[in-house]
């Protein structure tokens, strides 16, 4: 194996310009947002009416995705605050893929949220006339500040390797090297710098753990502070947190093979990085099994007449095919690949990883839907269409909007600033070949 | 002399239609006095009762016909009646689901089609239990879930015990909805179809009139009905009888044709209230179906009583 120079890892890591593949990933997902904006477009003229939400079932697949992208984002503190605040160094090339999934994530979460309202142009009454006692006003507070400290573990990061990236001035071309100086330019690689942000680093990463338990715990608490059967449960905060962390998880594994091969970072991202993210992974699918069993098996075990009709649609009934899928593909099939020291090579990891996510979201809409159409009172005196709920092509087109452009965020991200940090790369090198 | 008396007269017409015009939310502004510049006092006075208690004296010209308008304020709406805690009984064996309740209702507050805020359930609690209709209301519950979760208290609960909705503030999120375990709830999904005049309408929450798109509605215990000394609408739509409305405080409930003491009705046929173990306090008690008027038959959706 060559050795990894200064000069060889700047080269390696250099933000690149997008090469055939990387314009038409970009080209459709923007053509995807463009659907999806032209989707919320009719939205907006029609109202709600385009989308097959009714009065049962009143929350659809955006809440699902906005669950989603909540957990996703939960990643960021794992990665970042907890491996870092147990001293693990093998997750340095890990932190800026997982910090940038938080931010890209948690954003998106705001908006689809947005999206979800009935009249999004009077957002600013939760600032009016907010009222403390309601879960959402919490949601609101802990994922601003969420986005915020998430935001903060993504610059410090980065300003050293700013300071880098100024160096090339050609290379960089007008626009990036404006960016780079206007975010950057103060850093000068002094020890009191340094010191600084070590300290600043260290106090966010240990603020951002309680920050993420509260988002996902409040973002459970949605639903788990109403009566209806599957949501009444005192089970929901961990459950959605240890949740979190395996989709979390999941897509960061996902990510790095992707960065991997599209990039060549094959020294920077390594087999064992993949070993032991896959060891993170199925440790994880692992506590969420655990937490599934008493999410449902409990329930199972009483079959209280409310319940019943919710729980048997989900193990044999309507919803039977997407919970078998869901707890198949988000758990029993990753932990069966990743349990053997070949399954967590980079292909099947990644594979596992895909399954996780994909898994993930699916089981994020049977939180959802399935419950609201169990009301306590049978459903009665509506419209047909209500008794059922089938997403419109308008909500997909908006569902995966969001989805492609929390990946476009990603993308430029990775197009403008390093994705694995180069200058603590370079540290890393250097205090290795000491040893 | 004269004119000074003249612009004593003036002042108080003008005090008065502000009045009028304050009371009823306008957007014109109250305070100013350009809608009657060339009027001449005709010499024909009518008696009037100022709002200090004082009967005065106002030339007939000067008086204007106020348009129907909302009854309160938006701020008074929010307060509700003070002296009053509202509760209503509905009595099962009177029920055959005619759902001219419905009918009525949905018609005073323009509801959208395809929507009701009255409910009428056929009810079968278990496969040998005896199948009846269940009409349900809001609930008005004191401990109203949907209160609670509602992040910008546009839906609110008053201290007469009605819940209301302001659907000027209403953010279209929905909690309330998933919250309330009596789905009592409904959205306006799309523009709701209305009459011009009544689109154009300022909202009132005491009339819940005009539905907005985005937001939500639900049964209201028609305050502005009650402020005026009558019946909720459903009440006095029901021909058999089915709807008592009235005041805990005063211990009656009437439904138009009979009155009778709350706590002994209660009492002596056993009233009580849905979902009682989730702690909601709904203000609408239930009286059980025995003795019934009607034999149950359901002819609407003879498959399925599914769930009760």
């Amino acid at each position: 194996m060559d050795k990894l120079t200064e000069s060889k890892i700047i080269e390696d890591l250099f933000p690149q310009k997008f090469g055939k593949i990387g314009q038409i990933w970009v080209l459709s997902l923007l053509l995807l947002c463009a659907l999806g904006a032209f989707a919320y477009g009719r939205q907006l003229y029609y109202g709600l009416e385009v989308t097959a939400m009714r009065d049962y079932v009143s929350w659809g697949i955006y809440i699902s995705n906005f669950v989603f992208f909540v957990a996703i984002s939960l990643v960021g503190s794992l990665i970042t605050a907890v491996l870092r605040l147990t001293n693990v160094k093998w997750s340095t090339p890990l932190t800026r893929i997982a910090e940038i999934i938080a931010v890209s994530a948690i954003t998106f979460a705001s908006l689809i949220i947005i999206v979800d309202m009935g009249r999004p142009e009077r957002f600013y009454n939760l600032f009016l006339h907010g009222r403390l006692q309601s879960p959402i006003i919490w949601d609101v507070i802990v994922i601003t500040t969420y986005f915020f400290i998430s935001l903060l573990l993504l610059y410090f990061p980065l300003l050293p390797d700013l300071k880098i990236l100024i160096g090339f001035k050609e290379r960089n071309g007008k626009w990036l090297q404006k960016l780079y100086v206007f975010l950057g330019s103060f850093w000068n690689n002094s020890l009191a710098q340094f010191k600084i942000t070590d300290k600043a680093i260290n106090i966010l990463a240990i603020a951002i753990i309680p920050v993420a338990f509260s988002i996902h715990t409040v973002t459970s608490w949605l639903f788990a502070t109403t009566y209806r059967p599957g949501w009444d449960s005192t089970n929901f905060g961990a459950y959605f947190i240890s949740g979190a962390f395996l989709v979390g998880a999941g897509g960061v594994v996902v990510a790095m093979y992707i960065f991997r091969i599209h990039y060549k970072l094959e020294k920077y991202i390594t087999n064992d990085h993949f070993d032991r993210m896959g060891k993170v992974l199925v440790m994880l699918a692992l506590l969420y099994l655990y937490f599934n069993v008493n999410e449902f098996l409990v329930p199972a075990f009483k079959m209280k007449k409310s319940e019943e009709e919710h729980l048997l649609g989900l193990f044999t009934g309507e919803f039977a095919p997407i919970f078998w899928f869901a707890i198949f593909t988000a758990m029993f099939i990753p932990i069966f690949i990743l349990l053997f020291k070949k399954g967590r090579r980079p292909l099947p990891a990644f594979i596992a990883g895909v399954l996780v996510v994909v898994g993930s979201w699916f089981k994020r809409f049977l939180i959802v839907t399935p419950t609201l159409l169990h009301p306590f009172l049978p459903m009665h005196d509506v419209p047909a269409s209500y008794h059922h709920y089938i997403p419109t092509w308008e909500e997909w087109a908006i569902a995966i909007g969001s989805l492609a452009g929390a990946l476009l965020v990603i993308t430029f991200f990775a197009r403008i600033f390093p994705i694995i940090p180069i200058h603590e790369t370079i540290l890393e090198t250097e205090s290795n070949e000491n040893k | 002399m004269k004119t000074n008396q003249n612009s004593r007269r003036d002042f108080l017409a003008t005090s008065l239609i502000a009045g009028a015009a304050l009371a009823g939310c306008s957007n014109k502004n109250p305070f100013t006095t350009e809608e009657i510049p060339d009027v001449k006092a005709s010499g024909e006075m009518v008696k009037l009762l100022s709002v200090d208690g004082e009967i005065i004296e106002v030339d007939k010209a000067f008086l204007k016909p106020v348009p129907t308008l909302p009854a309160v304020m938006n701020t008074e709406a929010r307060e509700g009646i003070t002296g009053k805690k509202f509760v209503m009984v509905i009595d099962l064996s009177r029920c055959k689901s005619v759902k001219k309740c419905q009918t009525a209702c949905n018609h005073m507050h323009h509801i959208h089609p395809g929507q009701n805020w009255i409910k009428v359930y056929p009810i079968q609690e278990a496969e040998h239990t005896a199948p009846y209709w269940q009409p349900t209301t809001c609930m008005h519950c004191d401990e109203p879930p949907c209160v609670k979760v509602c992040p910008v208290d546009a839906t609110f609960k008053r201290k007469d015990g009605i819940v209301l909705i302001d659907s000027d503030r209403c953010i279209g999120c929905r909690f309330c909805m998933a919250a309330c375990p009596y789905s009592t709830r409904v959205f306006n999904w799309e523009q709701p179809l209305l009459e011009k005049e009544i689109a154009e309408k300022p909202y009132s929450c005491e009339t819940s009139v005009p539905q907005k798109k985005g937001t939500v509605g639900k049964c209201d215990f028609c305050p502005d009905m009650v402020r005026q000394g009558n019946l909720p609408h459903c009440v006095s739509a029901c021909p058999n009888g089915v709807f008592m409305f009235g005041d805990i405080l005063e211990d009656t409930v009437t439904n138009g044709a009979e009155t009778f003491r709350f706590s002994e009705l209660i009492r002596d046929k056993a009233g009580y209230r849905l979902m009682e173990d989730l702690g909601t306090k709904p203000s609408v008690y239930y009286l059980p179906p025995v003795n019934r008027n009607f034999p149950f038959e359901n002819k609407e959706d003879a498959a399925d009583p599914k769930k009760g």
